[in-house]
């Protein structure tokens, strides 16, 4: 039956968490195939048709599309899900806004963002903030399921599948975009960058942040944030990390000023080598980190700079 | 507009969850239960609406055991009018909540759905699509910011990269994120009119609904611990260990 899987992209790019789900998706084998919809979508679809593994690359290119727009995706994906076993999609903001969707029209249950694939049918998550790890066997025939992309290695691209157009246009128009602010993205992308420095309520305002990102400007790291530090405006909210925001695994994780609640370590304790930065001795974040450093940040943030 | 908002029972999320002995699942004997976080601010955000005139009645639903009651009595301490209490001591899936709740919507006939986005036991974030999927509803999910114009509705979503702000035709299903608002605390004198508040009471089985599992839970394990590392003195060290030990700069 084959596996389908759904694209991500932004801007005219293939998204690099597409090459972390066919990963999943290849340890289950078969036959899979990429959706990519979106408008103007034929670059990406270049893109995903060198995914090692991928047999097909099917295109829906609509301008009905274009904003991924929950209710025309789920549509599609409900419509082409029947030729299928299994229907994956990254556990973005995009695939949990349209993959639960799709499941309930198709009357399957969902199952989200996995860490591992045991079978064809049996996948791992985690659950209650990561405090504990389930493996959950799905009984639909159908499969829908989000992948936590940080828990694959991402396929090359070294393949070169067949480009199919598909003419279906589901437009339920319940729905209208109207505007996107999307952060200028100068600094690498935080769950696909090699390194992150994340700044928590110890910074204590924006104007601090100064001090992480001359650290992530040595290091090429991604700039990521604490709850704390994002609810009291210091930065976006799209660079929470953790339970609720964004699950990272770099090489590297520098948490700063950060006192290490469950809801953030769910977001980055798989980081391969974790370093903290804190002032208080007993902060819980120093039981998970391989390098702990007691220190005032506004003194340790400038030396690293300067030193690195 | 009559505003519909589902609330769940869950461990309190200052709760440190263990595993069972057997892995059959995590143990949930004598913990602490509350709200799930996101259900308040649902909770919060129908309040709102109310008293900025646009709501004209809140009806919290929950689809739970007997205890559920508490979390219920708590969003009528809040402000909500009533509430339905759709009883079952089964673990329903977020699948079957969501058939329960379409039953509830098509009674009801709100104008607006909230539910949170995501329930922090089983970390699903599936229920508010799934009920937006089967009563044909435009979704907005993970909303910061909600709107009503006339026949409308702005949302502002959180997603990756940013914010995203969608207009979607009414009735629709709204699931709050963290920043939506921040809930109240309910004040004593709520707390005791809300013991006067009518809870309707029904059981999972009359509805007749389709609420058979999907899936099986096989095994339930405590994840790999992460050992504390070393301290180290001075910037100077961390650095020299993060190129010469770690090797990752
Ligand atoms: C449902 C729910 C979901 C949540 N989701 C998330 C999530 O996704 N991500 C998340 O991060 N949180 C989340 N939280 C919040 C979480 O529980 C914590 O409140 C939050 O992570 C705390 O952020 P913090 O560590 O920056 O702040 P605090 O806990 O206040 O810690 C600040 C730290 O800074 C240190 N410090 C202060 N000044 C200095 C200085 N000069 N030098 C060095 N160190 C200093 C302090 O010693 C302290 O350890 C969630 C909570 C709930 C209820
Ligand atoms: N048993 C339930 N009863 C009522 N509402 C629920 C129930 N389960 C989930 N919900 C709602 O759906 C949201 C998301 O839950 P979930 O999809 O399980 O992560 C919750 O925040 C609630 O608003």
């Amino acid at each position: 039956m084959g596996i389908l899987v759904v694209a991500e992209h932004h801007n005219g790019q293939l998204a690099t968490s597409t090459a972390r789900v066919v990963s999943a998706a290849r340890v289950i084998g078969g036959d899979i195939d990429v959706l990519v919809a979106g408008s103007g979508a034929s670059t990406v679809a270049e893109a995903a048709a060198t995914l090692s593994g991928v047999t097909r690359v099917r295109v829906a290119d609509d301008a009905a599309y274009e904003h991924e727009l929950a209710e025309n995706m789920a549509a599609l994906i409900a419509i082409l899900a029947g030729e299928y076993s299994h229907v994956f999609a990254a556990a973005s903001t995009a695939g949990k806004n349209f993959m639960p969707r799709v499941a309930a029209l198709k009357d399957v249950a969902q199952i989200s963002d996995i860490i591992a694939v045991e079978s064809a049918d049996t996948f791992v998550r985690p659950v209650y903030a990561g405090s504990a790890i389930a493996t959950v066997q799905a009984l639909d025939a159908l499969k829908v399921v989000t992948v936590r992309t940080s828990a694959f290695d991402p396929v090359e691209m070294a393949g070169s599948a067949a480009i199919e157009a598909l003419a279906i246009v589901e437009n339920i128009g319940v729905s209208r975009f109207v505007e996107e602010q999307l952060a200028s993205g100068e600094r690498p992308e935080l769950s696909a960058a090699r390194i992150v420095i994340s700044g928590g309520r110890g910074l204590g305002s924006g104007e601090n942040f100064k001090l992480i990102e001359a650290v992530a400007d040595k290091l090429g790291a991604a700039v990521g944030a604490s709850r704390a530090a994002v609810d009291a405006g210091f930065v976006p909210n799209d660079f929470q990390v953790g339970q609720t925001g964004k699950i990272v695994a770099p090489e590297l994780y520098i948490a700063v000023g950060i006192s290490g609640a469950i809801q953030h370590l769910a977001g980055m304790k798989d980081s391969r080598v974790i370093v903290a930065i804190n002032k208080d001795e007993d902060a819980p974040i120093f039981q998970v980190a391989d390098y702990g450093l007691v220190a005032d940040l506004f003194e340790a943030l400038p030396e690293l700079a300067n030193k690195l | 507009m009559k505003v519909l908002v589902a609330i769940k029972r869950v461990i309190d999320y200052n709760v440190k969850v263990r595993v069972k002995a057997d892995h059959s699942d995590v143990d949930l004997t004598n913990v602490k239960m509350a709200m799930n976080p996101f259900c308040e601010i649902a909770v919060e955000e129908a309040v709102r609406l109310k008293e900025r005139g646009v709501a004209t009645e809140i009806v919290v639903v929950t689809v739970g055991p007997k205890a559920a009651q508490e979390q219920l009595r708590t969003a009528l301490a809040l402000g909500a009018d009533r509430a339905i209490h759709v009883e079952t001591e089964e673990q329903l899936e977020s699948l079957a909540v969501a058939k329960v709740l379409k039953r509830i919507v098509e009674e009801e006939q709100p104008g607006l759905v909230l539910l949170g986005k995501q329930a922090i036991d089983t970390d699903n974030n599936q229920t508010g699509q799934m009920l937006a999927a089967l009563t044909g509803m435009a979704q907005g999910t993970f909303a910061s910011e909600v709107a009503v114009e006339e026949q409308k509705l702005k949302v502002v979503r959180e997603i990756d990269g940013g914010l995203q702000t969608l207009e979607l035709t009414l009735p629709a299903i709204i699931t709050a994120d963290l920043r939506l608002n921040e809930p109240r605390y309910a004040k004593l004198p709520d707390i005791m009119k809300a013991k006067k508040k009518p809870i309707d009471t029904r059981s999972v089985a009359d509805l007749g609904i389709d609420i058979a599992p999907r899936t099986r839970l096989l095994k339930v394990q405590t994840p790999a611990e992460r050992q504390a590392g070393v301290r180290v003195a001075s910037v100077d060290e961390l650095i020299d260990k993060l190129k010469n030990e770690a090797k990752v700069i």
